[in-house]
């Protein structure tokens, strides 16, 4: 169904070729290369090579002007002693950790009101899952940052029941929520994976588990979350890898500095400080590596974790 | 080609006016599953079943109403004059101010107009470059036995996960060296090398649905390999090139870093940079000229969201597109 489970399943699925596989490998090598030329080139040129080329710079000291100087572990002993890079983590760990859960328990929720037939159901689901399709854009984010204003559209409302809400973008401690808040809005695309696999849990379940007296909380634990647990599965893999590269919104909404006072420095967004505005590209790409092997460390964490939750039906 | 189109080709889109549309497209209703539930709820059509779908209105209502307030605010507020806007948290109009979206159009270096063209020309190119590259990849993984293929498509399938900024820094230094700084190369190439591989996956897994037969057929007729892709593979993966448009437009169009990190004379600005250096260059006197150009920003992508939605949604439920 997703690439995740493809993937996975891949690694299980290990065996020799069968005489039909070789007899067809034959056949097939060389048109294959032929209508696999274009991504082969985009994967050596454009994916693979500039991969092992960042992995080399991350070692060096590389202002674009000069050739870049060998310089070891530099880069890496510098990121340790780096607080703003420290801050920049921090920041971002926040914004994974409370928003894409949030946005995930909101998609759940919708989703599971969503379905069951309720009339207007296509209505809905477009409401729904229109800001998700604009919640990347920076005409989004530029509302954004007049609806958190000082005297924005939320301190407005809030005026009217006599509060006098605080600058919610310009000040330190609510700049991030309001930029989590952003992503919780955009919960359409996986509350539609969700109402589909919601489709997929077959009725009988349901039926029996009424038969036996159960309460709609019983089936929701005992039922709905143990068949939905591997879509949650991949919606969290996923989200997490999305959010970990979260930019424009916090680039707009923060000016392009990730104020106020770095409470908005997503560490994509000092990245991109530090590579495009001050071109310190080999200091860039070791935090880029370092990026994905955090990436990397989350998505494993997730797999090994989902054996002890997740629950595969076949 | 009639015969072809009226075989069972999975997720076939249905013709237009087709009786089955609107089940067909239902997300992820096999066998009509959504259906059945519904008719089972009419049936035990209880005074509580009632209440329960009224409260199920009620905060769906309420919710969606929350969800999409901002955007009718930002909408109404870009038809009223400037110093409104902090003032008016409502919806009402008195009159209809189009100077915000005049004064918006003409605000920058260039006329707005000017930057859409701009945006059009790197949507219109990414979108044919996915279309070709990562049908044909596709095609190779979905039905080519070839030495290597296990491997490749194991890599593949990791490339979506890959976070861009891995790639990036090489690959800007590849770029301004091939001289390609402040043109569309950058954005548009990549495509042409099917490097967005999340198509590759989708058409992959559309392909497979499609019966082997049809090209066995074709291929006792003594087609080769471009043949039976070009005559009955493309044909039959309408629906699959279809999302793949869609989606390549709607993120095409508001790329923002691609366009951040490559394009920095205003003359080839797309529209996401252009907006940003509006929002950079205004003080905070002419939100009005700036939600009118936002909305003028988000316009294309609404109506394709109006028009291909069900693709969308298809597209999402099968593969999980973000």
């Amino acid at each position: 169904m997703s690439a995740i489970s493809e993937l996975s399943s891949m690694s299980r699925r290990k065996g020799p070729a069968t005489a039909e596989e070789k007899r067809a490998n034959r056949r097939d090598n060389k048109a294959a290369y032929i209508f696999l030329l274009p991504w082969l080139i985009g994967l050596v040129a454009i994916t693979v090579g500039p991969m092992i080329m960042s992995l080399y710079l991350s070692f060096t000291d590389y202002n674009l002007l000069q050739p870049p100087e060998w310089t070891g572990l530099d880069n890496f002993t510098r990121m340790l002693g780096d607080a703003r890079l420290h801050n920049s983590l921090r920041v971002t760990f926040t914004y994974v950790l409370v928003g894409v859960p949030l946005q995930l328990a909101v998609a759940l929720l919708i989703a599971l009101v969503l379905d069951k037939g309720l009339r207007g159901l296509p209505f809905y689901r477009s409401i729904f899952y229109l800001p998700s399709l604009l919640g990347g854009s920076v005409a989004v984010a530029i509302l954004w940052k007049q609806i958190f204003g000082t005297s924005g559209l939320v301190n407005q409302v809030l005026a009217m029941f006599g509060i006098t809400g605080p600058g919610w973008i310009s000040d330190p401690s609510t700049s991030l929520g309001s930029i989590i808040l952003l992503h919780v809005w955009t919960f359409g695309s996986p509350m539609i994976i969700f109402l589909a696999g919601l489709r997929q849990i077959p009725n009988m379940y349901y039926e029996a588990a009424e038969v036996d007296g159960a309460t709609t909380l019983q089936k929701f634990w005992r039922i709905t979350l143990p068949m939905l647990s591997p879509i949650i599965f991949f919606n969290l893999v996923l989200q997490i890898i999305g959010s970990f590269q979260s930019f424009t919104q916090a680039f707009i909404v923060s000016g392009g500095n990730g104020g106020p006072s770095d409470s908005t420095m997503f560490f994509t967004l000092y990245l991109y400080q530090k590579g495009f505005g001050q071109f310190e590209m080999g200091y860039a790409s070791a935090m880029a590596w370092f990026l994905l092997v955090i990436i990397g460390a989350f998505t494993a964490i997730n797999f090994i974790a989902s054996k002890y939750w997740v629950f595969y039906d076949d | 080609m009639t015969e072809l189109q009226t075989l069972p080709a999975p997720e076939k889109a249905p013709s237009s006016g087709g009786k089955s549309r609107g089940a067909k497209f239902r997300v992820g209703s096999p066998k009509g599953g959504g259906r059945k539930r519904e008719s089972r709820g009419t049936l035990a059509f209880s005074r509580s079943a009632r209440l329960k779908a009224m409260a199920k209105h009620a905060v769906l209502i309420i919710a969606g109403g929350i969800m999409i307030y901002p955007l009718l605010w930002m909408v109404v507020s870009s038809l009223r004059p400037n110093e409104l806007i902090f003032r008016e948290p409502g919806l009402w109009l008195n009159s209809l101010e189009m100077g915000n979206y005049t004064d918006g159009w003409s605000a920058l270096t260039h006329p707005f107009g000017h930057y859409m063209l701009n945006s059009a020309v790197v949507v219109i190119g990414s979108i044919l470059g996915n279309l070709i590259s990562c049908s044909m990849a596709a095609y190779a993984f979905a039905r080519l036995q070839f030495s290597g293929k296990k491997l490749f498509f194991g890599i593949m399938l990791l490339t979506i996960m890959l976070p861009f900024h891995v790639i990036i820094v090489p690959q800007y230094i590849l770029f301004s060296q091939i001289g390609w700084v402040n043109t569309f190369w950058p954005l548009i190439v990549p495509k042409l090398l099917a490097t967005d591989a999340f198509f590759v996956f989708l058409m992959v897994q559309f392909i497979r649905g499609i019966p082997t037969e049809l090209d066995e057929a074709a291929r006792i007729d003594g087609a080769g390999h471009p043949r039976i892709f070009l005559r009955v593979i493309l044909p039959l993966m309408v629906p699959a090139l279809a999302t793949t448009t869609i989606f390549t437009f709607i993120w095409t169009w508001n790329d923002f870093f691609g366009a951040l990190i490559y394009l920095t004379d205003p003359e080839m600005f797309t529209v996401p940079v252009a907006l940003r250096a509006f929002v950079d260059s205004q003080s905070a006197t002419s939100w009005g000229s700036l939600f009118a150009m936002s909305i003028v920003s988000l316009l294309p992508v609404f109506l394709v969201f109006l028009f291909g939605q069900r693709f969308l949604i298809k597209g999402i439920a099968t593969t999980g597109i973000k």
